[in-house]
């Protein structure tokens, strides 16, 4: 719907600068046979699951507001944003354009990371905890030496960070290798490394947790292992790592 | 009542470098700043500890964790007793107790919890102490600056030097709020006198960082961490801070810090009307 507003809006914008407009309705017709430039906004993604579906480790009542309300309060101020650099690079507006870039890589961090997270998790009885086999699997014993190990690892990178942010399980495009990384805030984690792809991300601002498992973020780190999606990350790290063999 | 604003008492303890018999008096060296002085937070000092410290030569820093000036539920319906009780009882507590961990094994020792700030701040590369402390005086001036009853309006000083920073009072609030539903992250959002360009001016901050590393006084604090009110209000800032504006916000705590900071910051004459 959001879109559809946006289209319409730079239809009317660049329509009439050249026809000459006697009406609205005649606009349409103008823009229609020139090229315009369309701005693609984000769109909140549905779960692929109930919001209770990973009861008892992440309450019905956080993922609801996690997903209705924060994710798509970052995907709202990010197209907000978007127009706002839209219309700052039509105008040639170099300082707008610059400001702009915290809210995007803000907003745009939020969107990207709690997408990726939405698949990282998985309901226990659609395979959600299964540990990981074959390739990722043997990959974990290669880097960590066990699947423990990176768990405790990031569990206690993840009670470590201060403050909001990520904790990846990351895959070095260049070099195959996996790594443990945090990210702050909504920082995505290319900005660890424009190599690293992310095969796991867990959420450790409070809004992920707080509500069910209060100041102990431990816990819901200790816990969250029951509902991840292996599957997905298997998946991730075996297109990465495929690419190359051409 | 103890109204701390993060700083600690002074003890006169019976003589704590006197020697033991046959031994001579050891001073050990601290900062010149704390010389001879000991800085503890009498609710949480025990016998033993006295006793300890008449023994040893080497001082040891305690922080203690200090009481918000109210019952737990005496900021409700605006901030609930179960947010406080997690949020003191719990969290604050928690970075007292990490902090003494950490100053055990430590050579940073005597200071006042303003110092230790300063100190472990590090001009940017802060050390792993800074965290801890800079979060319990975050804290402790949190409670401070709130109160039962409190929000409406500043008066005297306070409110002509409001009006004269912001223009008014109204653009004042507008400013602040709009700072703290604009927030990215953690941290806290203040009002500070700025001591270089004597004025009053809304500042944000990440994570832990206080303002007094840049040598500005803090006169109010809001906690933008989502634990400080998600339990109260879930994701909606907006309720948060304008309740915090309207309904707790302490100006009896933010006129006595102003003018305390009068003491240091010359911010003219007051406009005596002349008969």
């Amino acid at each position: 719907m959001a879109f559809r507003t946006l289209l319409a809006k730079k239809t009317l914008s660049l329509a009439s600068s050249f026809a000459p407009a006697s009406s609205s309705g005649d606009r349409w017709l103008g823009a229609s046979l020139r090229q315009v430039r369309t701005l693609t906004v984000a769109a909140l993604p549905d779960l692929p699951y109930d919001y209770g579906a990973l009861e008892p480790v992440i309450s019905g009542e956080i993922m609801k507001i996690h997903h209705q309300k924060h994710h798509q309060t970052y995907i709202n101020n990010y197209n907000k944003a978007l127009e706002q650099l839209d219309a700052a690079i039509a105008k040639g507006d170099a300082s707008a354009v610059v400001q702009l870039q915290s809210a995007i890589k803000f907003n745009g961090g939020g969107h990207v990371n709690h997408t990726i997270f939405w698949q990282n998790l998985k309901p226990t009885n659609e395979g959600g905890g299964e540990p990981p086999h074959s390739t990722l699997g043997w990959a974990i014993d290669t880097n960590f030496n066990s699947l423990e190990a990176l768990i405790q690892k990031m569990n206690a990178e993840g009670a470590a960070l201060q403050g909001s942010g990520w904790v990846w399980l990351a895959l070095d495009k260049g070099s195959k290798k996996l790594s443990v990384e945090t990210t702050a805030n909504q920082d995505p984690l290319v900005t660890k490394g424009a190599t690293l792809v992310p095969l796991l991300g867990i959420d450790v601002w409070e809004h992920a947790y707080y509500l069910q498992y209060k100041n102990v973020r431990p816990d819901y780190l200790k816990n969250i292992w029951k509902v991840i999606n292996w599957k997905y990350a298997s998946e991730v790290y075996d297109k990465e790592t495929a690419d190359d063999t051409l | 009542m103890a109204l701390s604003l993060g700083s600690t008492f002074a003890l006169s303890l019976a003589s704590p470098f006197s020697a033991l018999p046959g031994q001579a008096a050891k001073r050990p060296s601290i900062s010149s700043s704390a010389a001879g002085k000991i800085f503890l937070n009498a609710k949480n000092i025990e016998k033993k500890h006295l006793h300890q410290f008449q023994k040893a030569s080497k001082v040891l820093a305690y922080y203690g964790l200090t009481n918000p000036p109210y019952k737990l539920d005496a900021l409700e319906p605006y901030m609930s007793r179960r947010t406080l009780e997690l949020h003191w009882g719990s969290i604050h507590r928690g970075y007292v107790d990490s902090l003494n961990k950490q100053l055990a094994k430590s050579t940073l020792y005597g200071c006042t919890m303003e110092e230790l700030i300063k100190t472990t701040f590090n001009n940017g590369n802060p050390l792993p102490e800074y965290n801890n402390a800079a979060e319990i005086w975050n804290h402790d001036f949190f409670w401070e600056s709130m109160q039962p009853n409190g929000g409406k309006l500043p008066w005297g000083g306070l409110l002509q030097q409001i009006e004269k920073d912001f223009g008014s009072f109204s653009n004042f609030r507008d400013d602040f709020v709009q700072t703290a539903i604009t927030f990215f992250g953690s941290g806290w959002v203040w009002l500070v006198l700025k001591t270089n360009e004597k004025k009053l001016s809304i500042v944000k901050t990440s994570n832990a960082v206080c303002p007094l590393v840049w040598g500005d006084i803090p006169i109010i604090n809001l906690d933008m961490w989502e634990h400080s009110y998600y339990l109260d209000y879930k994701d909606d800032i907006s309720k948060y801070v304008n309740n915090f504006m309207d309904h707790l916000i302490s100006w009896h705590s933010a006129t006595a810090r102003i003018v305390r900071a009068e003491a240091f910051v010359n911010l003219g004459e007051p406009k005596i009307p002349v008969a």
